[in-house]
Protein backbone atom coordinates (compact mmCIF):
# COMPACT_ATOMS: atom_id res chain seq x y z
CA UNK A 1 0.00 0.00 0.00
CA UNK A 2 1.24 3.46 -0.75
CA UNK A 3 0.91 6.26 1.71
CA UNK A 4 -2.09 8.43 1.05
CA UNK A 5 -1.11 11.80 -0.32
CA UNK A 6 2.52 10.85 -0.75
CA UNK A 7 2.30 9.14 -4.10
CA UNK A 8 4.81 11.30 -5.91
CA UNK A 9 6.35 8.30 -7.66
CA UNK A 10 3.07 7.34 -9.25
CA UNK A 11 2.12 8.65 -12.63
CA UNK A 12 -1.05 10.75 -12.64
CA UNK A 13 -4.26 9.24 -13.96
CA UNK A 14 -4.69 9.47 -17.67
CA UNK A 15 -7.79 8.75 -19.66
CA UNK A 16 -7.76 5.23 -21.05
CA UNK A 17 -5.47 4.01 -18.29
CA UNK A 18 -6.30 0.56 -16.94
CA UNK A 19 -6.04 1.50 -13.28
CA UNK A 20 -9.16 0.78 -11.26
CA UNK A 21 -10.47 -1.76 -13.73
CA UNK A 22 -11.52 -5.26 -12.81
CA UNK A 23 -11.30 -8.31 -14.97
CA UNK A 24 -14.71 -9.02 -16.44
CA UNK A 25 -15.72 -5.39 -16.16
CA UNK A 26 -14.72 -2.86 -18.76
CA UNK A 27 -15.78 0.14 -16.77
CA UNK A 28 -14.34 1.45 -13.54
CA UNK A 29 -16.26 0.30 -10.49
CA UNK A 30 -18.48 3.09 -9.33
CA UNK A 31 -19.76 1.59 -6.13
CA UNK A 32 -17.89 1.23 -2.87
CA UNK A 33 -19.57 -2.13 -2.31
CA UNK A 34 -17.98 -3.50 -5.47
CA UNK A 35 -14.54 -2.66 -4.15
CA UNK A 36 -15.26 -4.87 -1.15
CA UNK A 37 -16.14 -7.88 -3.30
CA UNK A 38 -12.52 -8.76 -3.92
CA UNK A 39 -10.73 -11.77 -2.43
CA UNK A 40 -7.72 -14.00 -3.02
CA UNK A 41 -7.76 -17.45 -4.61
CA UNK A 42 -5.60 -20.35 -3.38
CA UNK A 43 -2.62 -19.02 -5.37
CA UNK A 44 -2.86 -15.69 -3.61
CA UNK A 45 -4.06 -13.93 -6.73
CA UNK A 46 -6.68 -11.22 -6.29
CA UNK A 47 -10.01 -12.19 -7.84
CA UNK A 48 -13.59 -11.06 -7.66
CA UNK A 49 -15.55 -13.09 -5.15
CA UNK A 50 -18.32 -15.21 -6.65
CA UNK A 51 -21.82 -14.00 -6.05
CA UNK A 52 -24.05 -16.60 -4.43
CA UNK A 53 -26.34 -18.49 -4.78
CA UNK A 54 -25.54 -19.57 -8.38
CA UNK A 55 -28.93 -21.13 -9.00
CA UNK A 56 -27.79 -22.77 -12.24
CA UNK A 57 -25.20 -25.00 -10.52
CA UNK A 58 -27.15 -25.88 -7.38
CA UNK A 59 -29.11 -29.12 -7.17
CA UNK A 60 -32.64 -28.28 -6.01
CA UNK A 61 -33.01 -29.13 -2.34
CA UNK A 62 -35.91 -29.13 0.11
CA UNK A 63 -34.46 -26.04 1.83
CA UNK A 64 -34.21 -23.91 -1.30
CA UNK A 65 -37.46 -25.27 -2.75
CA UNK A 66 -39.46 -24.40 0.38
CA UNK A 67 -37.79 -20.99 0.52
CA UNK A 68 -38.76 -19.98 -3.00
CA UNK A 69 -42.19 -21.54 -2.45
CA UNK A 70 -42.73 -19.18 0.49
CA UNK A 71 -42.12 -16.27 -1.86
CA UNK A 72 -44.29 -17.70 -4.64
CA UNK A 73 -47.22 -18.37 -2.27
CA UNK A 74 -46.76 -14.87 -0.82
CA UNK A 75 -47.16 -13.36 -4.28
CA UNK A 76 -50.10 -15.67 -5.05
CA UNK A 77 -51.80 -14.61 -1.81
CA UNK A 78 -51.19 -11.01 -2.86
CA UNK A 79 -53.21 -11.71 -5.99
CA UNK A 80 -55.73 -13.50 -3.78
CA UNK A 81 -56.36 -10.32 -1.78
CA UNK A 82 -58.05 -9.03 -4.95
CA UNK A 83 -60.65 -11.79 -4.44
CA UNK A 84 -61.07 -10.80 -0.79
CA UNK A 85 -61.58 -7.18 -1.87
CA UNK A 86 -64.06 -8.23 -4.55
CA UNK A 87 -65.99 -10.36 -2.02
CA UNK A 88 -66.24 -7.59 0.61
CA UNK A 89 -67.00 -4.80 -1.89
CA UNK A 90 -69.72 -6.93 -3.51
CA UNK A 91 -71.25 -7.63 -0.11
CA UNK A 92 -71.29 -3.91 0.64
CA UNK A 93 -72.65 -3.03 -2.80
CA UNK A 94 -75.89 -4.97 -2.94
CA UNK A 95 -77.69 -8.30 -3.27
CA UNK A 96 -77.20 -8.66 -7.03
CA UNK A 97 -73.45 -8.01 -6.90
CA UNK A 98 -72.98 -10.33 -3.93
CA UNK A 99 -74.95 -13.18 -5.50
CA UNK A 100 -72.92 -12.82 -8.68
CA UNK A 101 -69.61 -13.01 -6.78
CA UNK A 102 -70.81 -15.95 -4.65
CA UNK A 103 -71.88 -17.78 -7.81
CA UNK A 104 -68.51 -17.02 -9.44
CA UNK A 105 -66.64 -18.38 -6.41
CA UNK A 106 -68.86 -21.48 -6.28
CA UNK A 107 -68.26 -22.29 -9.96
CA UNK A 108 -65.70 -24.97 -10.85
CA UNK A 109 -63.13 -22.37 -11.85
CA UNK A 110 -63.83 -20.38 -8.70
CA UNK A 111 -63.49 -23.46 -6.51
CA UNK A 112 -60.22 -24.39 -8.21
CA UNK A 113 -58.85 -20.90 -7.53
CA UNK A 114 -60.11 -21.05 -3.93
CA UNK A 115 -58.49 -24.46 -3.35
CA UNK A 116 -55.19 -23.05 -4.62
CA UNK A 117 -55.72 -19.95 -2.47
CA UNK A 118 -56.31 -21.97 0.73
CA UNK A 119 -53.33 -24.23 0.00
CA UNK A 120 -51.10 -21.16 -0.52
CA UNK A 121 -52.50 -19.58 2.65
CA UNK A 122 -51.88 -22.65 4.81
CA UNK A 123 -48.39 -23.14 3.35
CA UNK A 124 -47.41 -19.49 3.90
CA UNK A 125 -48.96 -19.66 7.39
CA UNK A 126 -47.02 -22.80 8.43
CA UNK A 127 -43.74 -21.80 6.79
CA UNK A 128 -44.15 -18.33 8.30
CA UNK A 129 -44.20 -19.92 11.77
CA UNK A 130 -41.00 -21.76 10.75
CA UNK A 131 -39.46 -18.40 9.77
CA UNK A 132 -40.48 -16.88 13.12
CA UNK A 133 -38.72 -19.73 14.95
CA UNK A 134 -35.58 -19.00 12.90
CA UNK A 135 -35.91 -15.33 13.89
CA UNK A 136 -35.68 -16.49 17.50
CA UNK A 137 -32.50 -18.39 16.60
CA UNK A 138 -34.11 -21.83 16.82
CA UNK A 139 -34.13 -24.71 14.36
CA UNK A 140 -31.07 -23.83 12.30
CA UNK A 141 -29.42 -27.28 12.46
CA UNK A 142 -29.80 -29.03 9.09
CA UNK A 143 -31.68 -32.12 10.41
CA UNK A 144 -34.06 -29.82 12.36
CA UNK A 145 -34.51 -27.61 9.31
CA UNK A 146 -35.31 -30.55 7.05
CA UNK A 147 -37.71 -32.02 9.60
CA UNK A 148 -39.56 -28.72 10.08
CA UNK A 149 -39.74 -28.40 6.29
CA UNK A 150 -41.48 -31.75 5.92
CA UNK A 151 -43.76 -30.90 8.86
CA UNK A 152 -44.78 -27.70 7.03
CA UNK A 153 -45.56 -29.67 3.85
CA UNK A 154 -47.57 -32.25 5.80
CA UNK A 155 -49.45 -29.60 7.78
CA UNK A 156 -50.31 -27.74 4.57
CA UNK A 157 -51.84 -30.86 3.03
CA UNK A 158 -53.73 -31.75 6.23
CA UNK A 159 -55.06 -28.21 6.82
CA UNK A 160 -56.09 -27.71 3.18
CA UNK A 161 -57.80 -31.10 3.06
CA UNK A 162 -59.44 -30.45 6.43
CA UNK A 163 -60.74 -27.07 5.29
CA UNK A 164 -62.34 -28.47 2.17
CA UNK A 165 -63.77 -31.53 3.92
CA UNK A 166 -65.51 -29.16 6.35
CA UNK A 167 -66.35 -26.82 3.47
CA UNK A 168 -68.05 -29.50 1.37
CA UNK A 169 -69.83 -31.02 4.37
CA UNK A 170 -71.30 -27.65 5.34
CA UNK A 171 -72.25 -26.92 1.73
CA UNK B 1 1.12 -4.51 -4.62
CA UNK B 2 1.40 -1.72 -7.13
CA UNK B 3 -1.93 0.07 -7.19
CA UNK B 4 -1.41 0.98 -10.82
CA UNK B 5 -1.10 -2.69 -11.83
CA UNK B 6 -3.65 -3.37 -14.54
CA UNK B 7 -4.34 -6.85 -13.13
CA UNK B 8 -5.09 -5.58 -9.64
CA UNK B 9 -8.86 -5.77 -9.28
CA UNK B 10 -8.94 -3.53 -6.23
CA UNK B 11 -10.38 -0.09 -6.55
CA UNK B 12 -8.37 2.55 -4.76
CA UNK B 13 -10.70 4.89 -3.03
CA UNK B 14 -9.21 8.10 -1.72
CA UNK B 15 -11.12 8.06 1.49
CA UNK B 16 -10.13 7.79 5.13
CA UNK B 17 -11.16 4.72 7.16
CA UNK B 18 -13.36 6.94 9.32
CA UNK B 19 -15.05 8.40 6.28
CA UNK B 20 -15.65 4.94 4.88
CA UNK B 21 -17.11 3.68 8.15
CA UNK B 22 -19.42 6.70 8.32
CA UNK B 23 -20.49 6.15 4.73
CA UNK B 24 -21.30 2.49 5.31
CA UNK B 25 -22.54 2.68 8.88
CA UNK B 26 -25.96 1.99 10.30
CA UNK B 27 -28.63 4.52 9.47
CA UNK B 28 -30.57 3.37 12.57
CA UNK B 29 -33.70 2.89 10.52
CA UNK B 30 -32.69 -0.23 8.59
CA UNK B 31 -34.47 -2.70 10.86
CA UNK B 32 -37.83 -0.94 10.74
CA UNK B 33 -38.97 -2.88 7.67
CA UNK B 34 -37.78 -6.20 9.16
CA UNK B 35 -39.60 -5.57 12.43
CA UNK B 36 -42.83 -4.48 10.75
CA UNK B 37 -42.81 -7.63 8.62
CA UNK B 38 -42.46 -9.84 11.73
CA UNK B 39 -44.97 -7.95 13.88
CA UNK B 40 -47.62 -8.07 11.14
CA UNK B 41 -46.81 -11.78 10.62
CA UNK B 42 -47.44 -12.51 14.31
CA UNK B 43 -50.70 -10.50 14.20
CA UNK B 44 -51.75 -12.41 11.10
CA UNK B 45 -51.38 -15.86 12.69
CA UNK B 46 -54.55 -15.64 14.85
CA UNK B 47 -56.27 -13.29 12.37
CA UNK B 48 -55.85 -15.79 9.51
CA UNK B 49 -57.30 -18.60 11.60
CA UNK B 50 -60.22 -16.29 12.45
CA UNK B 51 -60.62 -15.42 8.76
CA UNK B 52 -60.61 -19.09 7.72
CA UNK B 53 -63.21 -19.81 10.41
CA UNK B 54 -65.32 -16.85 9.23
CA UNK B 55 -65.21 -18.02 5.62
CA UNK B 56 -66.42 -21.48 6.68
CA UNK B 57 -69.14 -19.91 8.83
CA UNK B 58 -70.26 -17.66 5.95
CA UNK B 59 -70.12 -20.37 3.29
CA UNK B 60 -73.08 -20.00 0.97
CA UNK B 61 -74.40 -17.09 3.04
CA UNK B 62 -76.59 -14.44 1.46
CA UNK B 63 -75.86 -10.78 1.87
CA UNK B 64 -78.16 -10.35 4.87
CA UNK B 65 -76.34 -13.03 6.85
CA UNK B 66 -72.99 -11.52 5.95
CA UNK B 67 -74.20 -8.08 7.07
CA UNK B 68 -75.48 -9.61 10.31
CA UNK B 69 -72.11 -11.31 10.87
CA UNK B 70 -70.11 -8.12 10.31
CA UNK B 71 -72.73 -6.21 12.31
CA UNK B 72 -71.29 -7.86 15.40
CA UNK B 73 -68.74 -5.31 16.64
CA UNK B 74 -66.07 -7.95 17.38
CA UNK B 75 -66.29 -9.33 13.88
CA UNK B 76 -66.08 -5.88 12.32
CA UNK B 77 -63.04 -4.99 14.46
CA UNK B 78 -61.30 -8.28 13.66
CA UNK B 79 -61.97 -7.84 9.92
CA UNK B 80 -60.57 -4.29 10.07
CA UNK B 81 -57.50 -5.55 11.95
CA UNK B 82 -57.10 -8.32 9.38
CA UNK B 83 -57.34 -5.78 6.54
CA UNK B 84 -54.68 -3.54 8.09
CA UNK B 85 -52.20 -6.26 9.00
CA UNK B 86 -52.73 -8.20 5.78
CA UNK B 87 -52.22 -5.33 3.34
CA UNK B 88 -49.32 -3.87 5.34
CA UNK B 89 -47.62 -7.31 5.39
CA UNK B 90 -48.32 -7.65 1.65
CA UNK B 91 -46.82 -4.24 0.85
CA UNK B 92 -43.66 -5.05 2.82
CA UNK B 93 -43.30 -8.50 1.25
CA UNK B 94 -43.89 -7.39 -2.33
CA UNK B 95 -41.43 -4.53 -1.83
CA UNK B 96 -38.67 -7.05 -1.06
CA UNK B 97 -39.60 -9.17 -4.06
CA UNK B 98 -39.55 -6.17 -6.41
CA UNK B 99 -36.25 -4.92 -4.99
CA UNK B 100 -34.72 -8.37 -5.52
CA UNK B 101 -35.71 -8.75 -9.16
CA UNK B 102 -36.17 -5.27 -10.64
CA UNK B 103 -32.77 -3.64 -10.86
CA UNK B 104 -33.34 -0.62 -13.08
CA UNK B 105 -34.02 2.28 -10.75
CA UNK B 106 -36.84 3.84 -12.78
CA UNK B 107 -38.65 0.50 -13.31
CA UNK B 108 -38.23 -0.38 -9.64
CA UNK B 109 -39.69 2.92 -8.49
CA UNK B 110 -42.58 2.72 -10.95
CA UNK B 111 -43.40 -0.88 -9.97
CA UNK B 112 -43.33 -0.07 -6.26
CA UNK B 113 -45.49 3.02 -6.68
CA UNK B 114 -48.09 1.14 -8.75
CA UNK B 115 -48.15 -1.85 -6.38
CA UNK B 116 -48.40 0.32 -3.28
CA UNK B 117 -51.15 2.39 -4.88
CA UNK B 118 -53.09 -0.78 -5.70
CA UNK B 119 -52.56 -2.15 -2.19
CA UNK B 120 -53.77 1.06 -0.53
CA UNK B 121 -56.78 1.11 -2.87
CA UNK B 122 -57.72 -2.50 -2.02
CA UNK B 123 -57.13 -1.96 1.70
CA UNK B 124 -59.42 1.09 1.73
CA UNK B 125 -62.05 -0.73 -0.36
CA UNK B 126 -62.05 -3.61 2.14
CA UNK B 127 -62.17 -1.33 5.18
CA UNK B 128 -64.99 0.84 3.80
CA UNK B 129 -66.97 -2.25 2.78
CA UNK B 130 -66.61 -3.79 6.24
CA UNK B 131 -67.67 -0.52 7.87
CA UNK B 132 -70.65 -0.14 5.52
CA UNK B 133 -71.82 -3.68 6.32
CA UNK B 134 -71.19 -3.20 10.02
CA UNK B 135 -72.82 0.19 10.54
Amino acid sequence: MTKAGGGTKQPPHKSGQKSGLVKGLNNPMKDVREALMVGRNSEGKLVRRPISPHLQVYRPQISSALSIFHRITGCALGAGTLLLTLWLVAAASGDAAFSAVQALLASWLGLLVLIGFTAALFYHFCNGIRHLFWDFGKGYELPDMHRSGYIVLGATVVLTAGFWVIGFLVW
Amino acid sequence: MDPMNANDPRVHIMRSQLGRARGLGAAKTGVGHWWAQRVTAIFLLPLCLYFVGSVLALEGADRARMAAYLGEPWNAVLFLLLTGALFYHLALGLQVVVEDYVHKESSKLTTLLVLNGLIIFCALACAVSVLKLAL
